[in-house]
């Protein structure tokens, strides 16, 4: 007899097999309860720096643990796979992240209206909130790519806090199509800092998915304004959801609404400034893009930041396999491999001097020095001895 | 009527059901689906990559 936790056997070699992260996962939900953390630990010490705990946890913290504990590249057996995606269990340790994350934003906005915090107290506590939102997006990601309609409501519901409901449709049907191409607005380019990629991914992204809507809707003969149209939609729950909050808050609840959801988005999209730096897929004959493979994704198989994003590191194998479910997701030892977890790399990301210094080489040995074969940010060719073409 | 086959997530694309939400309804030919239509659920290829599912 085998426990519902243990495959109970396949083909291969091994016949039992319990999954040595099962129980990790709910670990992620440490995350939406930084604003109750904080809360706690500003109550209890009377240290208003504990506000912050949310954004030291996530900028220091996190990279610390991926270099304290280091790295597991440990697969299921491929036999397991199958058996491990149908274990509902591990979509509730995704589903559960919701309640926790809005439970929270009740909270901090509730504290942050009631008056009597400082200045820096109130930016600290609205980042430690966008730190959640950013992190729910990470979270809806997940739900947003699965066959079932349920847990795509449940994406487009955990992205209402940041205003970003149209990433529902954008990641899916524009950057999982154009991944690793100078098309896509949410794959980086050689040379191109984060603070010069954020601008151009939000407003490109943005834009794809007005453009994927309309060309869905169009071929049915509809107008974009419909509430079928999926960028509508999930905005109008943005709107709902602020609009419940400004009612039971009052209106000084909004610059705090917006001011976390910027924070979130824009940890998002720092996560996807590291995932393809510089990578680039070719062209075939045909002139079409070679189908995407491992070497278009930057991976980290550090331990903890992988248990906090729900696998998202694995990259090379969600973009192989997008609808396969996080815990299901393999290590390859051929795709290209950070030097440290996506928590660590983040940090990096926001000097961008450091960053070039320690990816630029990267990007030159993955292609064997020939950074002809790199997605370069236009203007920049020279600078990396390559001529245009 | 024909069925077609995503090779990478097995979505599957029924002549006789049509994809109505992405603007092919029922009975619209496999034939009437733009070549650079891009697989629904896992967008990683387009139309020109899926595969005819045989013996149906």
């Amino acid at each position: 007899m085998t426990a519902a936790d243990t495959y109970p056997g396949g083909t291969d070699s091994a016949p039992h097999w319990r999954d040595p992260k099962r129980y990790y996962w709910l670990l992620g939900l440490f995350i939406p309860m930084f604003p109750f953390v904080a809360w706690g630990l500003v109550t209890w010490t009377g240290l208003g720096g504990f506000w912050w705990t949310g954004v030291v946890v996530l900028y220091v913290v996190f990279p610390l643990i991926d270099i304290l504990i280091g790295k597991d590249s440990a697969n299921p057996p491929d036999s397991a796979l199958a058996w491990l995606e149908q274990d509902r269990y591990y979509r509730w340790c995704t589903y559960m992240y919701l309640p926790f994350q809005y439970a929270g934003l009740v909270l901090g906005i509730w504290l942050l209206t009631r008056g009597g915090m400082s200045v820096v107290d109130q930016i600290g506590l609205t980042v430690t909130l966008g730190g959640v939102a950013g992190i729910g997006i990470n979270t809806a990601h997940e739900l947003g790519h699965k066959k079932e309609s349920t847990e795509r409501w449940l994406s487009k519901i955990a992205l209402a806090q940041t205003m970003y409901g149209h990433f529902f449709i954008e990641h899916n049907r524009g950057h999982h199509v154009r991944v690793a191409t100078p098309e896509d607005p949410a794959s980086a380019r050689l040379g191109e800092s984060f603070w010069r990629f954020l601008p151009r991914t939000v407003y490109g992204s943005l834009t794809s998915a007005w453009r994927l809507e309309k060309a869905r809707l169009g071929r049915r003969g509809k107008s974009l304004w419909t509430w079928r149209n999926d960028v509508l939609n999930a905005w109008a729950m943005t709107v709902a959801l602020f609009g419940a909050l400004v009612a039971a808050f009052g209106p000084e609840a909004l610059p705090y609404l917006v001011g976390q959801a910027v924070f979130g988005f824009c940890l998002l999209e720092v996560i996807n400034y590291t995932e393809h730096y510089g990578l680039l897929r070719r062209r075939t004959d045909t002139g079409r893009y070679e189908r995407c493979a491992p070497r278009h994704s930057w991976n980290s198989d550090n331990v903890a930041s992988n248990v906090f994003l729900y696998h998202l590191q694995r990259h090379s194998d969600h973009h192989a396999n997008p609808t396969r479910r996080y815990q299901a997701l393999r290590h390859f030892d051929d795709a290209p491999e950070l030097p440290t977890g996506y928590a660590g790399m983040i940090v990096l990301a926001y000097f961008p001097p450091l960053w070039r210094k320690v990816m630029d080489p990267r990007v030159q040995a993955h292609y064997g020095g020939d950074l002809t074969r790199a997605n370069i940010r236009p203007g920049k060719h020279a600078a990396y001895g390559v001529v245009a073409a | 009527m024909s069925r077609f086959i995503c090779p990478v997530c097995e979505f599957v694309y029924d002549e006789q059901a049509g994809v109505p939400r992405e603007g092919f309804p029922a009975g619209t030919p496999w034939a009437d689906v733009p070549d650079d239509w891009p697989c629904p659920d896992c967008g990683v290829r387009e139309k020109t990559d899926f595969e005819e599912e045989s013996g149906s």
